[in-house]
């Protein structure tokens, strides 16, 4: 509460990049991405130095501040994080820098507004997962929206048409998901105002379900969920509510489709696991089987869908939907292996699939076309390209060693503890996941040299500084992903939903450990 | 029995453990990280690193041999791999008999090999990333043989899939070795999906899946979970291993470097599927019902293998058929319990000798003959080839069963516990490995008289270079020479004073079956079982000229010649049916889901179009609608409150 | 006097009113109508503030007064531009702001 205001500074760090941009001069337009590149590092710095202060075993929610905004309805803005916001933000902190590196050449005609939009959305995603009010969650998970429709519809894959019917695909997506989040919201309000004396404030409301003050009937709390739900299933993307991913994807330019599926999508499986499973624990459970039949649907329809896909964006797209429904099945599993998982995952996949959408943008704009069968034979003309192609595809079909593996592991172990037919469906995923990325690899990179390849420049150092960061990443990750479940392991634990309902002791367990001995 | 799992810590030599994966690892990141600067030396770097993690293995193997039998078993903590709640999976490996013998085959003919390839690989571009993936395979199968708990030998599994991927599709710009190598990747994650449904079993039943906790754990679990567990294992071991119904990918990754095949594809990596059965012995000894269903793979399997074997006109392609056959071998001596487990790992060795020779031999010739692998265009190479023709025919030897050759001993081992088995099963699994081995003698006295014996039949390659066999450099001729030993001595230095048996015991237990008839009826039966294939493959191969077309030949040629038809039957069912369900669904995507989206959207821009019509711009009207509208709402009102 | 007589005035001059808004195109006559719909307000105002004895009718008169008059001031002006501008004064020429 007192103290310097870290999370403060480091949300609002971009805008000074922002601000640096909008005093450019004309003529200067070009240094708006020096600008952009140098503010998301201290960003970074700024999140660094967050996860250093933040004090593992320590309070479940740190590095709050609180000031009233609208005394009459309490609502206030409130900001802290627990051990899956802070990796999130770092997570996000993380690939915007990536992004904007990768995107030097993006913004066509107005580089400035590109990497402006860029920032203002690098302000918005820290800011929503900080924050602890759920009426500036909700403003912020609806403001979002602002920079990325300019993001999709201004940039991107030449073709006005289509490419604006993503941007307001998209947009009303997501904005009828945000609608039936705040009716959502302000029917909370109104029967929290009832019994407790901060209505808005999230890790109040937490604790007076979990303690049984705040009760709501079993009607109203199953429309309130499926008010948050709706939104986050929107977001996430769960199927079927997914279409809009694939075109938004497909349309924008490689960095805003990072930052779309990477960081925008995870606010969604992040709401179901805060939002939903806490605020509403029984309608929760209620809506469990519903929602993994969902989620294993999202998986191998996902799975299947990106199998049939001829371009490439598309492909990497509904690979997304796939994972999103692990995550999903991960968050829904009630138990703390698959909700660490779940979390993990959500870190991991923005890594892995950020990597392989810039490295997919990065072969495009050799070529300019986004057809798979357009490519062949690039590894040997750009082995290294390939080569990152390949590592990032593999951590994308969770091949031990690289981060993926272990979130998804634990997300199906953890789902098998609780619904082992859910889990079983579900690993059918990890052939699927071979199948996809292995094909793609085929088409694109191996056999013959094609006319259309022959002239392509390997990667160049711009490029390699941008995904060799998050190759070491997933790399360091695969094999140490102890660093970020340090963070993890207490939130999730802490996390009022799982004190609810006990994870069944596995039958011999304890046994086996006596004879261990 | 085996005695109760209860490693000791490793300390002093045995803290080693870890540096015998870690070196390959190491040589790998340097290779590849190192790019183009490395080319130089790439190659003595990948040798250094095989051939030094095989020193480590030696020093550790003489340090447990160094130990009582009760003290040969050694875990070494390295950290936490994954720390969750409830999941503690560990980076932490477990030496013990099994591990070792495992540890020496894998750097041992992995050093000979990487030895091979420098000559093998000489005039290859890409010859450092070569080694590279090498030195990554070793460390792979390193961490699979060493891993103390079930996740972690699962990521070597998955690692060795990684390994063998990259080393089918070395050669990536020809697309059926890119294809080869997607379709071995694949397949071999449809039995990943076994070991990892059996890892998540195992977590719920026993609460972990470190080695301690399962193999303890097995006498409280109930024997239903133990089948199911033991059956995934093997779903998993059947993707590794090549053994049906996932036997398919094995012939097309013949497309690698024929090193890889010889390491990879024969010696080491497939068999990990014969480790992890036996390695999971305490889960297969209390579940019967998947041991029959393991030893009936494995038949199956043996004869699947043997059969195409027969019929592969690729040398490459028919040792594969034949490696496949082999593995079926041990197989089903591992599902025989503990009165095959020790002779599947027997035959596992003295197999990595042999068929490694065997292969090594094989890129020997096709190093000579232009890189035709096509029998039907050898011949009459053993005049010109004496070192090759001498080390393959020793292989040869082995592998056929001769004594006192190798793979006698062990193979020989295996008929005799297929019949100890007793009852039906034992008689029908007994007469199966007869079969075996008498389809073996044919199919390998026909690839030795095809190659070896008869007139040239060469044939220029498609540039016109006629063919000049020579007998290949020193580099890949000591390898060849080291592994002959090996397949002469092997089988003869385990079995002096049941060596072998007694060294596995306190790991995978032992008993001896009671054969229904003598010891010495068997081996004369078997002796002559094999004679007989060799005479009548000399019969047709070798008393008359193989054309150098392929006939037509029988219908059950063609269809050993397809492999059985299994890739047709993969083709049909799963190919298909796969690329159908997938573009239905694609289209049911776009005009089911979306079109549901775009028509909601569409039908609300109609309406609204037609509502808009109201707006006409006359004043009047709009004051018209106001005056009804205004009437209306008091009409209602007086109504209501009338 | 009755005071309901008022009342019964005060309704036909707001349908007199509302009818000429209707019926007539002319601008100034169709806001003299409104002026009339208006003072017919006032007039029902009035004579509720002095059937009930209280003065509040009285004063929202005033207030009603001070709103016609500004009313006036505004829509006359618009009147006149409009006539200005295209020599007419019929409201159903002035249709341009639909659909």
């Amino acid at each position: 509460m007192s103290g310097f205001p870290y999370l403060t500074v480091t949300i609002a760090s971009p805008l000074l990049g922002v601000a640096g941009i909008a005093l450019l001069p004309r003529g200067a337009q070009k240094r708006a991405r020096e600008i952009a590149v140098a503010t998301s590092l201290i960003t970074l710095v700024l999140a660094i130095v967050d996860a250093v202060k933040f004090n593992v075993g320590g309070a479940q929610y740190q590095l709050t501040e609180s000031h009233t905004w609208i005394s009459q309805f309490h609502i206030d803005y409130s900001v802290g994080v627990d051990g899956i916001a802070l990796v999130l933000i770092l997570m996000t902190a993380v690939l915007v820098p990536v992004v904007l590196l990768a995107s030097w050449n993006d913004g066509k005609n107005t580089p400035r507004a590109f990497f402006a939009l860029m920032l203002v959305l690098e302000v918005m995603m820290i800011g929503v997962f900080a924050a602890t009010d759920v009426f500036l969650f909700y403003v912020l998970f609806e403001a979002l929206l602002i920079p990325s429709y300019f993001l999709i519809g201004s940039y991107g894959k030449s073709g006005e048409k289509h490419r604006s019917y993503a941007a307001v695909k998209f947009l009303l997506y997501n904005l009828l998901g945000g609608l039936l989040m705040l009716a959502a919201v302000i029917g909370l309000y109104v029967v929290a105002n009832r019994t407790v004396a901060d209505p808005f404030d999230f890790p109040t409301l937490a604790h007076a379900v979990a303690t049984g003050q705040l009760h709501f009937s079993t009607g109203v709390e199953r429309w309130l969920f499926l008010g948050f739900f709706i939104a986050f299933a929107v977001k996430a993307p769960l199927w079927p509510f997914h279409t809009w991913l694939p075109d938004a994807a497909a349309e924008a330019t490689p960095g805003t489709a990072v930052l779309l599926v990477g960081v925008l999508d995870k606010i969604g499986t992040f709401g179901m696991l805060r939002f939903c499973l806490e605020l509403f624990p029984s309608a929760s459970h209620y809506f469990t089987p519903v929602i993994l039949v969902l989620a294993v649907i999202s998986t191998i329809y996902g799975a299947l869908l990106a199998i049939g896909q001829r371009d490439m964006k598309r492909l990497i797209a509904y690979t997304s939907i796939s994972h999103f429904g692990l995550i999903t099945l991960g968050v829904f599993a009630w138990t703390a292996r698959g909700q660490v998982g779940a979390t993990l995952y959500m870190v991991n996949h923005g890594l892995s699939t950020g990597a392989l959408f810039l490295l997919a943008g990065f072969l495009i704009s050799r070529r300019g076309s986004t057809e798979i069968d357009a490519y062949g034979g690039v590894q040997k003309v750009a082995p290294v390209l390939a080569g990152t192609f390949l590592l990032a595809g593999l951590s994308s079909l969770a091949l031990p060693g690289l981060s993926s593996f272990v979130s998804e592991f634990l997300v199906l172990v953890g789902t098998f503890e609780k619904y082992p037919v859910a889990a079983i469906f579900a690993v059918t995923s990890i052939v699927l996941a071979a199948v996809y990325i292995l094909w793609l690899y085929q088409r694109t990179m191996t056999g013959p040299v094609t006319a259309a390849v022959s002239g392509f420049k390997d990667l160049t150092r711009r490029e390699l500084a941008a995904v060799v960061p998050l190759l070491a990443l997933i790399l360091v990750l695969g094999f140490a992903p102890g660093i970020l479940t340090k963070y993890i392991n207490p939130a999730v634990t802490q996390s009022t939903s799982l004190q609810v309902t006990t994870t069944p002791p596995p039958s011999i367990a304890a046994q086996a450990q006596g004879s261990d001995q | 029995m085996p005695s109760s799992y209860a490693p000791l810590a490793a300390t002093g030599t045995f803290a080693l453990i870890a540096w015998v994966i870690a070196i390959p690892l190491a040589g790998a990141a340097i290779l590849l990280l190192g790019g183009r600067r490395t080319n130089r030396f790439g190659h003595l770097l990948g040798c250094a690193a095989s051939v030094g993690s095989f020193v480590l293995g030696a020093v550790l193997f003489f340090a447990l041999l160094g130990k009582p039998g009760d003290q040969r078993s050694y875990d070494q903590h390295v950290y936490t791999w994954v720390p969750v709640p409830g999941f503690s999976a560990d980076a932490g490996f477990h030496l013990d008999q099994l591990s070792i013998i495992f540890v020496l085959l894998i750097t041992g003919v992995g050093s000979l090999i990487h030895i091979y390839s420098v000559g093998y690989m000489a005039h290859d571009e890409q010859r450092r990333k070569f080694f590279a993936y090498l030195n990554l395979f070793l460390a792979a199968m390193l961490v699979l043989v060493l891993a103390d708990n079930y996740l972690l030998l699962y990521a070597g599994w998955e690692g060795v899939g990684l390994a063998s991927y990259l080393l089918i599709g070395f050669w990536q710009h020809k697309p059926s070795a890119a294809v080869a190598a997607k379709k071995a990747f694949i397949v071999n994650r449809v039995g990943d999906v076994g070991l990892s449904l059996a890892v998540m079993l195992m977590y719920t039943t026993f609460g972990s899946f470190a080695f301690g906790p399962v193999f303890n754990g097995v006498s409280g679990a109930k024997t239903g979970t133990l089948t199911a567990i033991g059956l995934l294992l093997l779903l998993g071991a059947c993707g590794k291993s090549a053994q049906f119904p996932l036997q398919s990918w094995l012939g097309d990754a013949m497309e690698g470097p024929t090193p890889v095949s010889a390491l990879i594809h024969a010696a080491t990596m497939v068999t990990a599927g014969v480790y992890l059965i036996v390695r999971s012995n305490a889960i297969f000894d209390a579940a019967p019902n998947a041991r029959l269903v393991v030893t009936i793979v494995g038949a199956v399997t043996l004869m699947l293998g043997a059969i195409i074997g027969c019929a592969k006109d690729d040398i490459k392609k028919a040792l594969a058929g034949s490696t496949m056959s082999q593995i079926g071998y041990m197989v089903l001596a591992a599902g025989l319990g503990p009165i095959g487990y020790v002779f599947a790992i027997m035959h596992l060795v003295t197999h990595g000798f042999f068929k490694a020779g065997l292969f090594l031999g094989a890129g020997s010739v096709m190093h000579g003959m232009n890189d035709d692998v096509n029998m039907r265009h050898y011949g009459a190479l053993r005049k010109f080839m004496p070192w090759t023709y001498v080390t393959f025919g020793l292989g040869y030897l082995a592998i056929i069963g001769c004594p006192p050759f190798s793979g006698y001993w062990s193979k020989d081992k295996i008929i005799e516990a297929a019949f100890s088995q007793g009852g039906t099963s034992g008689w029908i699994l007994g007469c199966t490995t007869l079969l075996g081995a008498l389809i073996t003698a044919f199919y390998m006295t026909r690839v030795m008289l095809m190659t070896f014996f008869g007139q040239k039949r060469w044939v220029a390659d498609e540039q016109g270079h006629e063919p000049h066999p020579h007998e290949s450099p020193w580099v890949m001729v000591v390898p060849m020479a080291v592994l002959a030993v090996g397949s002469v001595a092997a089988g003869a230095l385990f079995s002096y004073h049941s060596a072998f048996v007694n060294w596995l015991e306190p790991v995978t237990g032992h008993s001896d079956g009671r054969l229904p008839f003598s010891d010495a009826l068997l081996q004369v039966i078997t002796l002559a079982v094999v004679a007989l294939g060799v005479a009548y493959a000399w019969s047709l191969y070798g008393r008359q000229e193989v054309p150098a077309q392929a006939p037509a030949g029988a219908f059950a040629t063609r269809a050993a010649r397809r492999d059985l038809y299994g890739d047709a039957f993969n083709e049909l069912v799963f190919m298909r049916t796969g690329q159908y369900l997938t573009r239905v669904l694609v289209y049911f995507d776009l005009k089911g889901v979306d079109g549901a989206v775009n028509g909601i959207a569409a039908g609300l821009g109609g309406s609204s179009g037609r509502l808009r019509r109201l707006q006409t711009g006359f004043v009047r009207s709009y004051a018209l609608s106001m005056f009804g509208g205004a009437t209306l709402l008091i009409a209602a009102l007086l109504l209501v409150r009338g | 006097m009755n005071p309901a007589n008022y009342l019964y005035l005060s309704a036909i001059l707001f349908t007199l009113g509302a009818l000429g808004v209707l019926i007539r195109r002319n601008a100034i006559v169709v806001f003299m109508c409104i002026e009339l719909m208006l003072n017919a307000a006032n007039l029902a105002f009035v004579t509720f503030a002095r059937m009930r004895g209280a003065l509040d009718g009285q004063i929202i008169a005033f207030f009603t007064m001070v709103v016609a008059a500004a009313e006036v001031v505004v829509g006359l002006a618009i009147i006149i531009m409009v006539f200005r501008t295209r020599r007419s004064a019929s409201v159903d020429d002035a249709n341009l702001l639909k659909y």
